[in-house]
């Protein structure tokens, strides 16, 4: 599969502190990658500099041949570069399924309303939420809410999609669900980068780990690999969980 | 249409009876209805759908009052005059909303202030233009009786809020007022779900001032003289939204309703308590809004709750 998005040389500051430093990345069409990394790495500045929201200081993106590095975000999004939050980012006066409509309405030019809301209650099904496609967001459960930003990043046709800590703050069986959902959508064509703690989703669903320290990517590659990696291991892992995935693997 | 639209229209056919039952005062009182029902609607749709504190009512307003006012005394005819004001107004407001609405809360409310301050400044030291502080007289646009002139600039305001009117609720059932209510709700994710917040923070400020601006034109042909302390007063920009939270945020009914309350408020305190009348009024505001926190609108759905409560 060709090369669908990929990074050169991007730097991204805020004033004094650097939050990405010098960054190449290419990603593959099909891929689910997992970023991985620290508290203050630079994953989620990743992907708000991929998604138009801060801008590179220095570099190129290329999204599907396209340079994009200077893109807004609603013009990225609409390229098919969709992203969840980390903090969930629901219309909260919006019943879940304006919520996804919101998402097929601005992202493809020509919906109207009628359709995009049509179009949103296949996504709320999708990702089980049909029963509450006429509630406020605002009365949703955490993990509801977080099933509802993924039918809103879908209903947007992406080809690439960001998935920043969708299982934070989930409970293992939330997990469990959450992590067949991405897999399905990965079987469904799309390419998927997700930002995760938890290692045993990176491990169990990821076909690659990038880990960013200190706005650098300090190693990229098959996750068996990575997580032997002594860098990552010192800046990451840790000792303990190097000894007890040894002592398994 | 929904019911409340219809509602709206009703309304507003019935103000259109007035002339019948009413003499030159109710019908300089009707005209001043139809005005303060202009701005609330119209602010309404930066502060209400798009939920940005907008004190540049009365900006819109002296410009458009300026505007006519200069095209006349060029020797322009009305209705000519209000259409290049409307359509300068769209214009020029679409374009500082795209700069002004980049601030948020308490910032772009400052801001839009400033714009009031800033236009009425120029207005001042355009002395050629304008008449500076002296102010300006403005041609007569119908030689009529004192009955007839009302009536005329009755209906002329009338149209304008008729059209507000329609303006408002075609935006309410559109794909922009979906997304102003998006932008409303979460900016950030409107952003990201591919809508262009700026185009329409800006289609929505220039929609908010074009009416406005019109309104002002009608204004200034109708007193035959103005001067910028009168048309760029503050106040022009607090009623309004005093009218929508009497009203309710966000409602075209009500916000039109707030506007008629307002007035009668307003009217009745000045003619009985002439000496401390703002101070009454103020008053009344801060009580109706403590006690009615939703405005107008909500009345009714308290009334049906209390009702469903007793059975």
């Amino acid at each position: 599969m060709p090369e669908i998005l990929s990074l050169a040389g991007v730097s991204r500051h805020f004033s004094g502190l650097q939050a990405l430093r010098d960054v190449s990345l290419g990603i593959a069409g099909g891929e689910i990658v997992g970023l991985i990394g620290p508290n203050g790495a630079g994953k989620t500045t990743l992907v708000n500099t991929v998604c138009g929201v801060t801008p590179a200081s220095a570099g190129t993106v290329t999204f599907a041949g396209r340079d994009i590095t200077r893109l807004k975000p609603y013009q990225a999004a609409r390229l098919g570069l969709a992203r969840t939050f980390q903090i969930v980012q629901p219309f909260a006066e919006f019943s879940a399924l304006d919520n996804v409509a919101t998402a097929a309405l601005f992202s493809q030019p020509g919906q109207s309303l009628k359709a995009a809301r049509e179009n949103a209650r296949e996504h709320l099904a999708f990702v089980g939420l049909d029963g509450q496609a006429d509630q406020p967001a605002s009365t949703l459960t955490l993990a509801m809410r977080k099933r509802l930003e993924l039918a809103k990043a879908l209903a947007m046709k992406p080809k690439l999609l960001f998935l920043d800590e969708v299982n934070a703050g989930l409970n293992s069986a939330e997990v469990e669900k959450a992590t067949a959902l991405i897999r399905q959508l990965a079987a469904g064509g799309i390419t998927i980068v997700m930002i995760e703690h938890l290692m045993k989703v990176v491990l169990n669903v990821c076909t690659r780990i990038v880990v960013l320290h200190n706005g650098e990517l300090i190693a990229d590659g098959a996750p068996r690999d990575v997580v032997r990696n002594p860098a990552v291991i010192d800046a990451y892992l840790g000792q303990q969980y190097a000894q007890r995935h040894g002592a398994h693997g | 249409m929904t019911r409340s639209s219809i509602a709206l229209a009703v309304l507003l056919a019935v103000l259109a009876l007035l002339p019948l039952v009413g003499g030159a005062y109710a019908l300089r009182l009707g005209t001043i209805a139809c005005m303060y029902a202009v701005f609330a609607l119209s602010w309404n749709i930066v502060g209400g759908f798009l939920g940005y504190p907008s004190f540049a009512t009365a900006a819109f307003f002296g410009f458009g009052a300026y505007a006519t006012g200069v095209l006349m005394t060029l020797g322009v005819p009305l209705p000519l005059a209000l259409v290049a004001t409307l359509i300068t107004c769209l214009l020029a407001a679409s374009v500082l909303g795209a700069v002004l609405l980049r601030l948020r809360g308490h910032y772009f409310a400052i801001a839009s202030l400033s714009l009031v301050e800033v236009l009425r400044e120029v207005v001042n030291n355009a002395t050629d233009l304008t008449g500076g502080g002296m102010g300006l007289n403005i041609p007569l646009a119908s030689n009529s009786s004192v009955l007839g002139d009302a009536l005329f600039f009755f209906y002329a305001m009338w149209i304008v809020l008729a059209l507000t009117a329609a303006m408002v609720i075609a935006v309410s059932a559109s794909k922009l007022g979906f997304g102003l209510a998006c932008i409303r709700q979460n900016e950030t994710a409107a952003n990201m779900v591919g809508l262009n917040t700026t185009l329409y923070k800006s289609i929505a400020f220039g929609l908010s001032a074009c009416f406005v601006g019109v309104a002002g034109g009608i204004y200034a042909a109708w007193v035959h003289y103005i001067d910028p302390s009168d048309v760029f007063d503050i106040l022009y920009s607090v009623k309004p939204i005093v009218m929508a939270l009497i009203g309710g945020l966000g409602s075209p009914l009500g916000v039109v309703c707030g506007a008629l309350v307002y007035l009668g408020l307003e009217e009745v305190v000045w003619r009985n308590y002439i000496q401390i009348h703002s101070g009454l009024l103020g008053l009344l505001v801060v009580l109706l809004l403590l006690f009615l926190p939703h405005g107008l609108v909500s009345l009714r759905t308290r009334l049906f709750r209390r009702k469903a409560g007793h059975a």
